[in-house]
């Protein structure tokens, strides 16, 4: 077989298996690092043996047992340093488990994922890792979506390796009692990801592009792993609702364009109509359980501004109401400030405004750009220029999209054209 | 895996603490290490006198350094341990949040390094 051909198979079995082949690696020895190790030597075999052989009948089997024996070498050279005896009795048992499913290499990445957003792993890191050990994605890309160095970010995922096999944190489902916890930190890593990815509305840097996709993909593989959680389901319905306004974000002219001038036509109808169905699905399985989970309800909000595609307009009163919920969940300013931009719209400008100023001494807001946006847009409405001037000046100064900058611009620019600029 | 549970509390609320209360916290004390020790994981435990009682002693440069008091002189102050043998992190975690220093002070849990 010429070696084009084994390169392109082995490429296409990367991509598909290689979270699959490093969950099933990693779940038997705790030992992430190893395990990436030994399924790239393993990558390396293939090349030259399915050039020489041909492609074997189970090319994600075939790299399995390779990168197990890989596995079990390391384990054996290492016997000084660390304990070796249970790794290869681990090893030992998983070969005999093997041997009994008939080659079929079974799927861990649930497990794999669960530990790596354990809670004795820093936060900030859970996505990565999970991007790195399900996805593969290498430091240096995971960095630059990140916008983290890629030294540090090397270092850090290493560290974050290291935890996990010598803290011994479990590859497993986490018991009913905290499994709400542990899988929402699962599903904050997913749209950590997901959200570096659609922060790139231009979709001029594919890396980042690629994130919201990847994070999709991650969003899709924990809602078929574990379809009975009505949250994982929520998320993948919140992050299908924002994909499907992707494009929707910049007109022909590459400008910005924002939710409420956006046309529904624009809208990807079957992303949208997937998420909907998602969340009916959700919502019916929440009931049961009698609570309604963050994901679900920020997904609800984007399902109300979606169906403008249907109704024409926009239910601002169910909006608030969601708004409201989230906030005694979650406690967190970026809701608050939504809540805010709801309530001008149901109760006025001035409402809205009064409800923002509660939040104004949260140092956090400093500088975050959509609490200032927020704040300009009502302060224009009222009729206070000045101060809608100085506070598009603080979001103008916070962002870094060139596109969103200019078009807060020129909303900046419009309070002197209306005739209502300070005197 | 061996883990080291390290308890750390506030000491002055210790001795500050009721006949009624101090009591009741050896009772619960009592009670968790029975519970260790039945669940069969149980490598090793003591209670520590207060680190008014601690010695710190350091060798810089050829030179013993001998200091009354305790390495750091925070408001919780390490007063004891367990020491237990469980299949993973989450084991030793569910073990941790019972002790009862969990609900009065905070519990360190360390994996040993197995040499």
């Amino acid at each position: 077989m010429p070696r084009e051909d084994a390169r392109e198979t082995a490429e296409a079995v990367a991509r598909r298996s290689y979270g699959k082949l490093i969950a099933y690696l990693a779940a038997r020895t705790r030992d992430v690092a190893a395990a990436e190790d030994a399924l790239s030597d393993a990558f390396a075999a293939a090349l030259g043996d399915w050039a020489a052989h041909g492609i074997p009948d189970r090319p994600e089997a075939w790299l399995a047992a390779v990168a197990r024996r890989r596995l079990i070498d390391t384990a054996r050279r290492r016997r000084r340093g660390e304990a070796a005896a249970p790794y290869l009795q681990l090893i030992a048992d998983e070969l005999a488990e093997l041997a009994a499913a008939a080659n079929a290499v079974p799927d861990d990445r649930l497990l794999l994922m669960f530990a790596c957003a354990h809670p004795s792993i820093e936060a900030a890191i859970r996505a990565p890792l999970i991007l790195q050990t399900i996805l593969g994605f290498d430091a240096a890309t995971i960095a630059s979506a990140f916008l983290v160095s890629p030294a540090t970010m090397g270092q850090r995922l290493v560290r974050a390796k290291s935890k996990i096999r010598q803290a011994g944190i479990p590859f497993r489902v986490p018991e009913r009692a905290e499994l709400n916890a542990r899988l929402d930190a699962v599903l904050a890593a997913i749209y950590a990801a997901f959200a570096e990815g659609w922060s790139d509305p231009a979709g001029t840097e594919t890396r980042r592009r690629n994130l919201a996709e990847e994070g999709i993909w991650l969003g899709r593989l924990v809602a078929s792993l574990m379809p009975e959680e009505p949250e994982a389901l929520g998320l993948l319905a919140l992050m299908l609702h924002a994909e499907a306004r992707r494009s929707a974000r910049r007109n022909a002219a590459g400008d910005y364009v924002p939710l409420a001038e956006q046309d529904p036509a624009s809208w990807d109808a079957r992303l949208i109509e997937e998420a909907e169905a998602l969340l009916t699905r959700a919502g019916r399985m929440a009931g049961e359980i009698g609570s309604v989970g963050r994901y679900q309800l920020e997904a609800a909000v984007q399902s109300a501004h979606a169906a403008r595609r249907l109704t024409g307009t926009t239910d601002w009163a169910a909006i608030e109401r969601i708004y409201e919920a989230l906030l005694t969940i979650t406690d967190s300013p970026v809701v608050a400030i939504n809540r805010a931009i709801a309530i001008a719209e149901t109760h006025g400008a001035a409402a809205g405004l009064a409800n923002l100023d509660t939040l104004a001494q949260d140092a956090r807001l400093d500088e975050y750009q959509p609490y200032w946006a927020a704040r300009a847009g009502l302060l224009a409405r009222t009729g206070e220029s000045e101060a809608a001037e100085a506070a598009y000046d603080r979001a103008i100064g916070l962002e870094a999209d060139p596109a969103v900058r200019r078009f807060l611009q020129e909303r900046r620019a419009e309070l002197r054209g209306d005739g209502t600029g300070s005197a | 895996m061996k883990y080291m549970l390290l308890i750390y509390s506030n000491e002055a609320a210790g001795q500050a603490a009721s006949k009624a209360q101090t009591d009741q916290m050896i009772a619960a004390y009592g009670a968790y290490t029975e519970a260790v020790t039945k669940a069969g994981i149980l490598a090793g435990s003591n209670r520590l006198r207060p680190s008014t009682d601690a010695t710190t002693v350091r060798v810089a440069n050829g030179k013993s350094q001998v200091l009354d008091g305790p390495y750091a002189e925070t408001k919780e102050q390490l007063g004891g341990y367990y020491m237990i043998d469980v299949p993973d992190l989450d084991a030793a975690l569910s073990w941790a949040a019972r002790c009862p220093a969990a609900s009065h002070g905070v519990v360190e849990v360390r994996p040993v390094w197995t040499m």
